[in-house]
C-alpha cells in the first residue's frame, strides 16, 4: 500500500477482483494482490487528452490504475471547454496533456500521470515497449494508423512463426462522431488491426478549431471558417437565423464569403457544391457520446490488465440517435494484411505504368489508403529514392520521375520497393510485379 | 471579432433551439451515486439551466473511492452539498443547489416539490421509494429516468407519459422527390430542356433528378400511362437511360456521371409517396382529433398537416423541399433546388392557412405557432415521432406486467441480456426481504446465493415465468455485491444523460422504454417493458 488510501476507498472495485466469477477469464485468479498490481505495477499508455482522453483518464484512474502516461499534442482552446471536463478557462492555450494529469494528480491521491506534450512520432519503440496498455482516444486516423504499426512491429515471432505472447501489448481504441462511436481491442498480431479494417474508417471530415481559424490549408477550412465562426458572427439573414443546408441563398452567402477567405490564402477549389457538402455535414463531439465509448474502453483495459472478466471480441458500434443501439462482432484479421499478416505485398503494374500511377494506387486503394508515400528502392546496390513529397527539396529532385515510366526509372520484374508514409511508423516492403507489354 | 459566446455555442447537434431548451431546464438527480453525478457531469458540460441534488446520505469511503465529484475531505459531510459544490466548477454558467433530505423524506412531506423539474433522475432508490415517486410524478407529468449500475450491468428506464418528437434526426431517409408524382413546377422545369439538342457539357451536367423525369416520361407514354411496376420494369428503365449515353466519334459512350447516378438513382426514385404508418397513427391520435383550448402545437400542427393531406396534399404530405448532392452544373442545380424549395413554400403556406383556422377554432391567438414552427414541421413530417410509455405501475403489477415479452426473451438465456433484468429484480426482492444486497459483505457472498436463488424463483413464480435461468447469473449477481465500477456507472451516465437532452430538446428518438447494458460483453438490450 502506498499510503494514500483511506478505509474502504477500493470496496467497488475489491469485489470483484477478490472474488471468483463465472464469467472471468480462465486465467483469473480472485486476489486483493489484483489491486496491487492495478496500483504499483500495470503501466498504462493513453493516447489523446481531448473528449476521450480526459474520459478515460477519470475512468481509469477511478478503477484503480495509477501509472499512466498520457501524450497530446495540443493546447487548450475554448471551444474544448463544453465537453473536456478537467479543462477551465484559465487553462487556455496550455498543452492539454499537462493541464490534464495535473487535474487527475491532484483528485485522485497516488494517482501518477506523466503528461508528454508532443507528437507520438517523437517517440520510438524503447518508449512505446514499456507499456502493459495502449488506450487511444484520437480524432485522427493517420495517428491511429501509426500507433497500430508501433505495436505491430514491437511483436516478436517464435521459430514456428507464432506471435511470442510476451511481446503483445493490447491496443484498446475509441473513436466517436455526433452520436455515433466505436470501440475495439486488437491483440496485435492476434487478432484484426486497424489496417485490416481500413474500411471501416470513414474519411476524417472534422477540423480542428485551430485549423479553421488560423491556418486553413483547403478549400473545406475555407467554408468551416464562414459556418462556424462567421454565420453566428455576422447574421447575414437576422438574428436566430439558422444556416440551412438546403437554402440556395444561404450557401450563396456562405459560397461568397469562403471564396473571399481561400483567395486571401491562395486556396483554390471552394465550389457551390463543395460549400454545401460541408454545410449539411455538421458533425460535432458531444459529451455523451465521449462518456460512453471512453467508458467501454476503460473497462475493457481493466479485464485485460487483471482478467476479471472475458475481453469484448473485438469491436462495437454505439448510436443513440435512434434509441440507444450497440452492434457487437469480431472484426476479422486479414491474412493479407500490410501492416500485420508478415507476407509481402504485392503492386502488379505494366512497365509502361508511370510512377504517379504507383503513388495514385497506394493514396486510392481502399487497403492502403496512404497519405503522402514516398518510394525508395535498391538499383545496382543503392538505396535510390524515387519519390519523396514530405521533404521539400527531396520533393524537387524526384517530382519529375513521377511522369517516367517504371521502365525508364530501371525498376524490373520482382523488384522490392520501401514505402514510407506518416500513417506507419516503419516503411512497408513491396515486391513490384511488373508485366511488359507483350505479356498481356 | 469572435467572441466566446459565439464558439462555445456555434456547435451543437440539437441547434439553437434545442439548446434554449436544455439552458430552461430544470434536472432533479436523486442521490449523488457515481452514476448520477456522471449523468450530470454530461448535463452540466453542455449547458442545462439548473440542477438540483437530493440525498440524505453523509459521503463513506467507499464513496469517494468511485465519484470523481467527491473529494477525500468530503468524507462524513452531506453527500448532496459536497457533490453540488464540486460539480458547480464544471460550468459558472449553470447553477446548482441540493436539499440535504432523502427522497422518501420529501415524498412524505413535501411531494410537491418535485413537480417543478423538467425531468427527475434517480439512482440508488429501493423498489418501494421508486414506485411511490414514479406514480407522484406520473400524475403531475414529469418525466422520470431511473438509472443503475450494478456490477458489470447497466440499467436506464425512462417513464414519460408522452413525448412527441419534430426533429428527429433519422440517419438514412428517402429523399422527397415526386417522380412518381410530379408537381407542376418540377413538370415545367424538365420540360423546359431537351436532351438531344444540348451540347456535350450541358448533356453531362444535367442533374439525373431531370433525366429519371425525362426517360420515366417516355416509358409512360409506351406503358399506357403507368409507371415501371417491378424488377424487371425497372431494369428496362435503366436500360433506356443506358443507351442515352453520349457516343463518341468511335461509338464508344461517353464518361457521364449524371446518366450513372440517374441509373443508380431508378430504383429509390421510384418509390411510391406515401405517409408513413406512424404518421398515420398521430393523424388518426384523439389528440389529434380533439383539439382544444390547452392542445399543444404539435397536435394543432398535426391536425393542420392532415387537413392539407386529404385536401391540397392529394394524399400526400407537404413537400419536404430538399434535394440531394448531384453532378450538374451550378446554375442548373440551384434551379432546381429552387423549384423544390418553392413547392415546399406553397405547401407551408397552405398548411398555415390550416394552422390560422384552427387557432381560432379553439380560442388561441394565431402567433400561437410561429411560420418557424410550422415550416419545421412540414419539413419533419415524414419522420414525427409520438412516444408514450408504460408507467412503472404498469411493469411492475402482475396483472399488466409483460410477461410474455419476458419469458420469450429468456428463451434463450445464453445471449439475450434481458437476463440481466430478471436478476437486477431478485436482487431488489434479496434486499426487500434482507434489507441488504445479496453479497454486500465479503463474508456472506456464498451464503447469499441460494437466498438469492430463492428471491428469483419466488420472482419468477409470481409473474407465472417458467423459463430457468442459469445459477451462473446469480452467482455472478452475488460476486457484484450491489458495487458501482466507475467505468459502468460512466457509461450509463453518457447513455442517460442523452436521453435527458433528448427528453429536454424534442429532438432525436428516446429508448421506449428499457435500456439494459451488458458490460462483460460490451451488449445492450432495448426493451419495452
Ligand atoms: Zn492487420
Amino acid at each position: 500500500m502506498t499510503g494514500v488510501d483511506w478505509p474502504h476507498r477500493w470496496a467497488h472495485v475489491s469485489k470483484i477482483l477478490t472474488r471468483p466469477g463465472p464469467f472471468a477469464h480462465p486465467d483469473f485468479e480472485a486476489c486483493p494482490e489484483m489491486m496491487d498490481f492495478l496500483h504499483d505495477d500495470c503501466k498504462l499508455l493513453i493516447i489523446g487528452a481531448g473528449g476521450l482522453g480526459c474520459e478515460l483518464l477519470k475512468d481509469l484512474a477511478l478503477l484503480g490504475f495509477r501509472n499512466m502516461d498520457v501524450i497530446d499534442m495540443d493546447t487548450i482552446d475554448l471551444s474544448n471547454l463544453n465537453r473536456q471536463f478537467l479543462f477551465r478557462k484559465k487553462d487556455i492555450g496550455k498543452p492539454k496533456a499537462d493541464v490534464a494529469a495535473e487535474y487527475i494528480n491532484s483528485r485522485i491521491p497516488g494517482c501518477k500521470v506523466i503528461p508528454h506534450f508532443t507528437k507520438i512520432q517523437d517517440f520510438d519503440s524503447s518508449f512505446y515497449r514499456q507499456f502493459h496498455i495502449v488506450v487511444c482516444g484520437l480524432d485522427s486516423i493517420i495517428a491511429r494508423r501509426w500507433i497500430n504499426g508501433m505495436l505491430v512491429s514491437l511483436l516478436k515471432y517464435n521459430d514456428d512463426n507464432t506471435v511470442d505472447q510476451s511481446s503483445i501489448i493490447p491496443m484498446v481504441d475509441g473513436g466517436t462522431e455526433g452520436f455515433k462511436g466505436n470501440a475495439r481491442v486488437i491483440l496485435p498480431g492476434v487478432s484484426a488491426c486497424v489496417e485490416c479494417t481500413l474500411e471501416l474508417y470513414p474519411p476524417q471530415v472534422n477540423f480542428p478549431m485551430c485549423t479553421i481559424a488560423h491556418t486553413p490549408r483547403l478549400p473545406e477550412h475555407c467554408i468551416e471558417y464562414v459556418k462556424v465562426l462567421l454565420w453566428p458572427q455576422e447574421k447575414p439573414f437576422g438574428e436566430g437565423v439558422e444556416l440551412d443546408g438546403d437554402d440556395p441563398a444561404h450557401i450563396k452567402w456562405v459560397y461568397d464569403k469562403a471564396s473571399e477567405r481561400a483567395s486571401q490564402y491562395g486556396i483554390s477549389g471552394v465550389t457551390y457544391r463543395l460549400t454545401q457538402g460541408v454545410v449539411k455535414r455538421i458533425i460535432p463531439a458531444v459529451a455523451s457520446t465521449n462518456a460512453v465509448i471512453a467508458a467501454a474502453c476503460a473497462t475493457e483495459v481493466f479485464k485485460l490488465a487483471t482478467s476479471c472478466c472475458q475481453v469484448l471480441n473485438n469491436y462495437v458500434n454505439f448510436n443513440d440517435t435512434e434509441g440507444i443501439y450497440t452492434y457487437t462482432f469480431e472484426a476479422e484479421k486479414k491474412d493479407n494484411c500490410a501492416a500485420c499478416s508478415q507476407i509481402p505485398q504485392h503492386l502488379t503494374f505494366s512497365e509502361d505504368d508511370k510512377l504517379q500511377d504507383v503513388v495514385d494506387h497506394l493514396k486510392e486503394s481502399a487497403i492502403y489508403q496512404l497519405k503522402s508515400p514516398g518510394i525508395i528502392t535498391t538499383i545496382d546496390g543503392k538505396n535510390k529514392t524515387l519519390f519523396m513529397s514530405t521533404v521539400k527539396c527531396i520533393e524537387d529532385a524526384t517530382k519529375s520521375n513521377l511522369k517516367k515510366s517504371l521502365k525508364e526509372l530501371g525498376l524490373e520484374n520482382g523488384q522490392e520497393i520501401y514505402v514510407a508514409d506518416p500513417t506507419t511508423p516503419n516503411s512497408l516492403l513491396f515486391r513490384l510485379q511488373l508485366a511488359s507489354k507483350m505479356d498481356d | 471579432m469572435i467572441t466566446a459566446k459565439t464558439l462555445s455555442k456555434a456547435k451543437r447537434l440539437w441547434g439553437d433551439h434545442g439548446q434554449s431548451a436544455l439552458e430552461g431546464a430544470k434536472v432533479c438527480l436523486i442521490n449523488a451515486t457515481a452514476t448520477g453525478t456522471e449523468i450530470l457531469k454530461n448535463l452540466i458540460l453542455p449547458g442545462v439551466g439548473s440542477f438540483t441534488i437530493i440525498d440524505g446520505k453523509r459521503v463513506s469511503g467507499e464513496d469517494v473511492g468511485n465519484n470523481f465529484f467527491l473529494d477525500q475531505t468530503s468524507i462524513g459531510k452531506s453527500r448532496a452539498q459536497v457533490a453540488t459544490e464540486l460539480m458547480q466548477e464544471l460550468n459558472a454558467d449553470v447553477s446548482g443547489d441540493f436539499v440535504d433530505e432523502t427522497a422518501d423524506n420529501l415524498l412524505d412531506n413535501s411531494p410537491e416539490f418535485f413537480n417543478k423539474f423538467t425531468i427527475v433522475v434517480a439512482t440508488s432508490l429501493s423498489e418501494k421509494i421508486l414506485l411511490r415517486l414514479a406514480s407522484h410524478l406520473w400524475d403531475n407529468e414529469i418525466p422520470l429516468i431511473i438509472c443503475r449500475s450494478y456490477g458489470f450491468i447497466g440499467y436506464v428506464r425512462l417513464v414519460v407519459r408522452e413525448h412527441t418528437v419534430i426533429e428527429s434526426h433519422p440517419d438514412n431517409v428517402h429523399e422527397d422527390l415526386r417522380l412518381d408524382r410530379p408537381f407542376p413546377a418540377l413538370v415545367e422545369f424538365c420540360d423546359s430542356f431537351n436532351l438531344d439538342t444540348m451540347n456535350k457539357k450541358e448533356h453531362s451536367h444535367t442533374p439525373w433528378l431531370v433525366i429519371i423525369y425525362k426517360y420515366l416520361e417516355k416509358w409512360k407514354q409506351q406503358h399506357n400511362g403507368e409507371s415501371p411496376k417491378n424488377y424487371k420494369e425497372k431494369n428496362q428503365l435503366k436500360e433506356t437511360i443506358r443507351e442515352g449515353f453520349r457516343k463518341n466519334e468511335d461509338g464508344v459512350p461517353e464518361d457521364e456521371e449524371n446518366f450513372d447516378e440517374a441509373i443508380k438513382n431508378v430504383n429509390t426514385a421510384l418509390l411510391a409517396t406515401k405517409v408513413p404508418t406512424v404518421v398515420e397513427a398521430i393523424f388518426s391520435d384523439s389528440s389529434t382529433n380533439k383539439l382544444h383550448f390547452e392542445s399543444k402545437p404539435f397536435w394543432i400542427l398535426a391536425q393542420a398537416v392532415k387537413e392539407f393531406v386529404h385536401n391540397e396534399g392529394k394524399g400526400a404530405l407537404p413537400l419536404r423541399g430538399s434535394i440531394p448532392d448531384m453532378t450538374a452544373d451550378s446554375e442548373r442545380y440551384i434551379q432546381l433546388q429552387n423549384v423544390y424549395r418553392q413547392q415546399a413554400k406553397l405547401d407551408v403556406d397552405a398548411v398555415s392557412n390550416y394552422v390560422q383556422n384552427l387557432l381560432e377554432s379553439i380560442g388561441r391567438p394565431q402567433d400561437n405557432i410561429t411560420e418557424k414552427d410550422i415550416r419545421a414541421f412540414c419539413k419533419n413530417a415524414s419522420f414525427l415521432c409520438l412516444l408514450r410509455s408504460r408507467s412503472l405501475e404498469q411493469e411492475y403489477d402482475v396483472s399488466s406486467a409483460k410477461i410474455a415479452d419476458i419469458a420469450m426473451h429468456l428463451e434463450d438465456t445464453d445471449d439475450d441480456d434481458l437476463v440481466f433484468y430478471v436478476m437486477l429484480r431478485a436482487v431488489d426482492r434479496f434486499f426487500t426481504e434482507y434489507n441488504r444486497y445479496p453479497g454486500y459483505d465479503m463474508d456472506t457472498v456464498e451464503s447469499d446465493i441460494p437466498k438469492l436463488k430463492t428471491c428469483l424463483s419466488k420472482w419468477l413464480q409470481e409473474y407465472g415465468i417458467n423459463q430457468n435461468i442459469k445459477d451462473e447469473y446469480v452467482h455472478e449477481l452475488c460476486r457484484y455485491g450491489a458495487c458501482e465500477l466507475h467505468s459502468v456507472a460512466a457509461y450509463i451516465g453518457g447513455a442517460a444523460a442523452q436521453e435527458v437532452i433528448k427528453v429536454i430538446t424534442s429532438q432525436f428518438v428516446p429508448i421506449n422504454n428499457t435500456y439494459i447494458y451488458n458490460g462483460m460483453k460490451q451488449t445492450s438490450l432495448t426493451v419495452e417493458l
